[in-house]
């Protein structure tokens, strides 16, 4: 059934119309069993069409897009096997309980009694324990999100895709299920991640995305783009002053008090002092400070 | 956790049989689904039949006249039954649909190998059981109250199994379609209801005017009534064969559109 040789997600010139919006435009995309890949992108870049056309929720205009080796429309019902998406959205059925939702879930897969060991080990996992008799109605935010999670995870899908998993999460909740899919991972799943919070993507994936107007703009190893980007941010925290007008075309960003500078060179620090000194202005603290993945996000799509 | 990630295929036995074991808990989560609220989806519509069998037998007994030999409270109980059991295999497909599509949990079935096929029988098969099990238990509380022969059982079995099933059928579409409750109240409100109503449930046609009665035989409800009521009384306004040629021919008809809307996707993949 599966080409073990065969990649996790194949996706071949994908595109998606939607009337006269060319949502995806010629996206291609390969990634290998067992990555942890980060799809990134603004708002209206295509990343949860994209998503949606490899779960078979929409279908591409035109292009192919395979899973573990199965087409996703021509051969379905294998390739669905293989997934597990997580949606952005909060979405439930009000009508059951916990357990009773992933019993479900893995029926629909084909799966019956015998996974329920499986379904016990997930909600365990995901700390849903206390909750697997209530009723998805009455769970909280967070609660709900575990159980959208289990749900994704029942079939045991070799490939799992999260769709914002932690939008609106607290810390807590957010250091678990990010503990819970580096183990996943570890153990042999291949974890496709969108995000909005970047540090994550950067902490998480080996390899990154980046998608603007529905187009991949950059894909490479997230080590690779960090490095794309050379030079230091320089982190000023001068209190009640503003910043000289010399050093505003170096500012990235500043709020409060704190004002963060673009380096393209080490020297440029020396000049910063200076003209701090002269504007009389006492400096509070001051970091050096990597470029981030927030930073080459901002380069490639953000317009700078 | 346990490592079970060597992912060198599942079962061929398990994708051929999985899915259609899939379909069978998709139909088991609708039984689920009607039975967790019975009180509105059963209790309410065999109260409200019961009503009516109260309320218009009190008031139309000896003024309507139906066939020779049969009392107009018993020749009202299988026109409710039937009301009911349609209106309510029509509510199950439709509302759940709807429902889910609203709350955007449909995205759970639509995201595992059930096909559109096995979508069609799960939700369809539930219907026929909603309406079968109010339909029934509506005969059962009747026949406490009013004699009711049954002369042909087969042919009541037959209509209602085909009349759940039409009805169900439509309930999928009308669920497919709609994309707020409101529009699905417009549906029953504007469509169901009025054709249940005008279909016999309260008469015999041959009391109409002669216009009234040709309406009345372009209504496919109309057929589904007079074809159970002849399983119960062995006499109907029209033979029991054109009657469930007509249901079967609609049936057909409905399912070819349902299941070209749900292997096109249509407002459920985009």
């Amino acid at each position: 059934m599966v080409n073990n040789a065969s990649p996790a997600i194949q996706i071949n010139a994908v595109h998606k119309h939607f009337g006269a919006l060319h949502a995806l435009k010629g996206v291609d995309l390969t990634i290998q069993q067992g990555e942890f890949f980060g799809l990134l992108g603004p708002n209206g870049a295509g990343k949860s069409t994209l998503i949606n056309v490899l779960a078979g929720l929409l279908k591409p205009s035109s292009g192919s897009v395979s899973i573990m080796g199965h087409d996703v429309v021509n051969d379905y019902q294998a390739a669905r096997m293989y997934l597990g998406l997580v949606p952005q959205e909060l979405v439930f059925d009000p009508f059951f309980n916990v357990r009773e939702m992933l019993r479900f879930q893995a029926g629909y897969f084909g799966y019956g009694r015998e996974n329920d060991a499986w379904v016990d080990e997930v909600i365990e996992n995901l700390g849903l324990t206390d909750k697997a008799y209530t009723n998805m109605r009455k769970l909280s935010g967070g609660m709900k999100r575990r159980a959208l999670i289990a749900q994704a995870l029942v079939h045991r899908p070799p490939v799992i895709v999260l769709d914002e998993p932690t939008a609106g999460v607290d810390v807590e909740l957010r250091q678990m299920l990010w503990q819970f899919i580096r183990r996943l991972n570890k153990d042999g799943h291949t974890i496709i991640l969108t995000t909005h919070y970047l540090e994550e993507a950067e902490r998480l994936c080996e390899r990154v995305a980046m998608m603007k107007q529905g187009k991949i703009v950059a894909l490479d190893t997230t080590a690779n783009l960090l490095s794309k980007l050379p030079g230091k941010n320089l982190r000023l925290t001068l209190g009640q002053a503003s910043l000289p007008a010399s050093l505003l075309p170096m500012l990235k960003h500043g709020e409060n008090g704190i004002f963060t500078l673009a380096l393209t060179d080490l020297s440029q620090i020396e000049f910063a002092m200076s003209e701090l000194r002269q504007a009389d202005i006492a400096l509070q603290d001051m970091q050096l400070i990597e470029v981030d993945l927030e930073d080459v996000f901002m380069s490639l799509v953000g317009g700078k | 956790m346990s490592d079970n990630t060597q992912y060198d295929g599942l079962p061929a036995t398990h994708m051929d049989i999985g899915s259609w074991r899939g379909a069978y808990v998709l139909f088991k989560k609708e039984l689920f689904r009607f039975w967790r609220v019975a009180f509105q989806t059963v209790a309410s519509p065999i109260l409200t039949a019961l009503l009516y069998l109260l309320i218009f037998s009190h008031a139309l007994e000896g003024h309507v006249q139906v066939y020779k030999g049969v009392e107009y409270q018993a020749f009202l109980i299988p026109g409710l039954i039937m009301m009911s059991l349609l209106q309510n295999a029509f509510a199950n497909s439709s509302s759940s649909l709807v429902q889910s599509k609203i709350m955007g949990s449909i995205v759970f079935v639509l995201l595992t190998p059930i096909s559109y096929l096995q979508f069609f029988v799960a939700f369809l098969a539930a219907a026929i059981i909603r309406g079968l099990l109010v339909g029934f238990s509506i005969y059962i509380v009747a026949i406490w109250f009013v004699d009711l022969p049954i002369q042909y059982p087969l042919w009541i079995l037959a209509f209602a199994v085909l009349g759940g099933a039409l009805l169900g059928t439509f309930g999928i579409i009308a669920g497919i379609w709609a994309d707020k409750f409101d529009q699905m109240a417009a549906f029953q409100n504007f469509v169901i209801m009025p054709l249940t109503f005008l279909s016999g449930v309260f008469y015999s046609i041959h009391s109409l005017p002669p216009v009234w009665q040709t309406i009345s035989k372009f209504n496919p409800f109309f057929y589904m009534i007079d074809g159970f009521r002849y399983g119960f009384f062995g006499q109907g306004d029209i033979s029991p064969w054109i009657s469930i040629s007509v249901v079967m021919a609609f049936l057909l008809a409905l399912a070819w559109i349902c299941l070209k809307m749900l292997k096109s996707g249509y407002k459920l993949r985009g």
